[in-house]
């Protein structure tokens, strides 16, 4: 079985359907890019990997544990979802940083509050909180942000705002680290600074599903290529032959037009 | 003008206590209906149909009728129609009376502006925070509530400086506040009759008052301006 094992997702709002079976696989330490038109689906799978929308059919797998199986009973209550969202995280095309904290505290919040559920919390307290500051530091540093830490996000340029973002996601070291068009809302110079990024944690091989509309990136950075269309996944395989050599027409006619626009 | 001068010691006793009333008014509606307005914002926005529906029933009859009526039945009503007087009959049943129409009111009004603020985050805000394993709660008062109460301040700090002067309004269930007093002087009080001038004089303790509440709440806009 594959690291992540995506198998039949469907998900419909009012009568159009989004996703019409989505099967997915990615091993650990691969980075895959979902390319497709506007409209295939691909952000919807993403925030269905992420609990943000519940697929009405299809399983999610991570690891060999279920964490999503639309079949099951226990599938949707709110404190289970909770624990096992964290499998994922999510960086997003908006950047979505909490305005009145510093980056660092925006890094640094979510596990903070984490730290509470730890057994024996009161008394470690002080332990918790400086290692979970350390990380941030440290992760803000490896983002290149050293000099950032106590800015707030209106101080930060677009591309600083989502390299806080992607230490913030990095912070709870999810299994699988997902991006929805990280630098659709950055101009081509905060763009590259943030795919600089994203190339440096796929060499250090962070397992990651990436929505990109870049797609000489998405051939350089991934291992793994699918291109979507109507809510399935037409083709999937490795960049050299989804986006190199395309099997299908409907692929080959997608990355045409793309090139020429 | 020499008479204005020899009753002024004496006029002024009287309305500072009637302000005294006034400022208890000011603050206990202020204190009940901060909190109370954002339960009400809650009940408006359910998901739970029945409730939000009910609840905007009951905001769009307090916003739509006076205050002034509010105050009359609410003061009136158990002892005229239930024959039972719950408020008791002194100053102190008034004043609770008072309270209540004027919690309840402004509670209303409040959670209006509460609703629209917690809609205007964006719903981005929410989702980053789910995707980091938050709870609700934890989003909402770790969150959302700062980005809510900066935006409030300003259409707050309109409904603020309202009530200051609204309070005049309980005059109408005879509560001894600074119209009450000063009107007093109209009829006879103290040894002084047919003054008109301490009703006019009430205006300049509103003018003071309602300039240190600005000024508070500016500063309080200025506090939350270190983000955007």
């Amino acid at each position: 079985m594959a690291f992540l094992d995506v198998k039949g997702i469907r998900k419909a709002f009012g009568g159009t359907e989004v996703l019409r079976g989505v099967d997915l696989t990615l091993e650990q330490g691969q980075v895959l890019s979902l390319i497709g038109s506007s409209g295939a689906g691909k952000t919807t799978l993403l925030r269905c990997l992420n609990f943000l929308e519940t697929p009405d059919a299809g399983s999610v797998s991570v690891n060999g544990e279920v964490l999503f199986d639309a079949a099951g009973p226990a599938a949707r209550r709110e404190a289970d979802i909770r624990r096992r969202r964290l499998h994922f995280g999510l960086v997003f095309q908006s950047f979505n940083l909490f305005p009145q904290y510093t980056a660092l505290q925006n890094v640094a919040l979510a596990g903070k509050l984490l730290a509470k559920e730890e057994p024996e919390f009161r008394g470690r307290k002080k332990q918790l909180y400086r290692d979970i500051d350390d990380r941030a530091r440290q992760l803000l540093e490896q983002m290149g942000l050293a000099d950032r830490l106590d800015s707030y996000p209106h101080q930060l340029s677009g591309g600083q705002q989502q390299r806080v973002a992607i230490a913030r996601a990095l912070a709870l070291q999810p299994d699988i680290l997902c991006f929805d068009e990280p630098t659709s809302a950055l101009d081509p110079e905060l763009t590259a600074e943030v795919l600089r990024v994203i190339r440096g944690l796929a060499q250090r091989r962070t397992t990651m599903v990436i929505v990109t509309h870049e797609i000489a990136f998405a051939r350089e950075v991934s291992t793994q290529v699918a291109f979507m269309d109507g809510g399935v996944v037409v083709e999937q395989g490795p960049p050299e032959q989804v986006i190199g050599a395309p099997a299908l027409e409907r692929t080959r006619r997608f990355l045409e037009s793309y090139m020429s626009s | 003008m020499e008479h204005i001068l020899q009753q002024m010691p004496i006029v002024l006793r009287s309305l500072n206590a009637g302000f005294l009333q006034t400022l208890k008014l000011f603050f206990v509606t202020g204190l009940g209906a901060i909190p109370l307005g954002l339960v009400i914002a809650f009940g408006s926005m359910s998901r739970f149909r029945p409730l939000s529906v009910l609840t905007r029933l009951v905001v769009w009859v307090v916003r739509g009728t006076p205050l002034m009526i509010q105050l009359l039945i609410i003061y009136y009503f158990p002892g005229i129609v239930l024959h039972r007087a719950i408020w008791g009959g002194g100053e102190a049943g008034r004043f609770l009376a008072a309270a209540i129409a004027f919690i309840f009111n402004y509670a209303c009004y409040f959670s209006e502006i509460y609703r629209g603020g917690i809609q205007s985050v964006p719903a981005g805000q929410t989702e980053a925070g789910l995707v980091l394993g938050m709870t609700r709660p934890q989003i909402f008062f770790r969150v959302t509530l700062l980005q809510v109460v900066k935006r409030i301040v300003p259409p707050m700090s309109n409904e603020i400086i309202t009530l200051v002067k609204d309070t005049a309004l309980a005059r109408i269930i005879a509560l001894q506040e600074i119209i009450w007093a000063g009107q007093a002087f109209l009829r006879g009080s103290n040894g002084i009759a047919g003054a008109l001038w301490p009703l006019f004089f009430t205006a300049v303790y509103y003018l003071i008052f309602n300039g240190v509440v600005t000024l508070a709440l500016e500063r309080l806009e200025k506090r939350l301006d270190y983000f955007r």
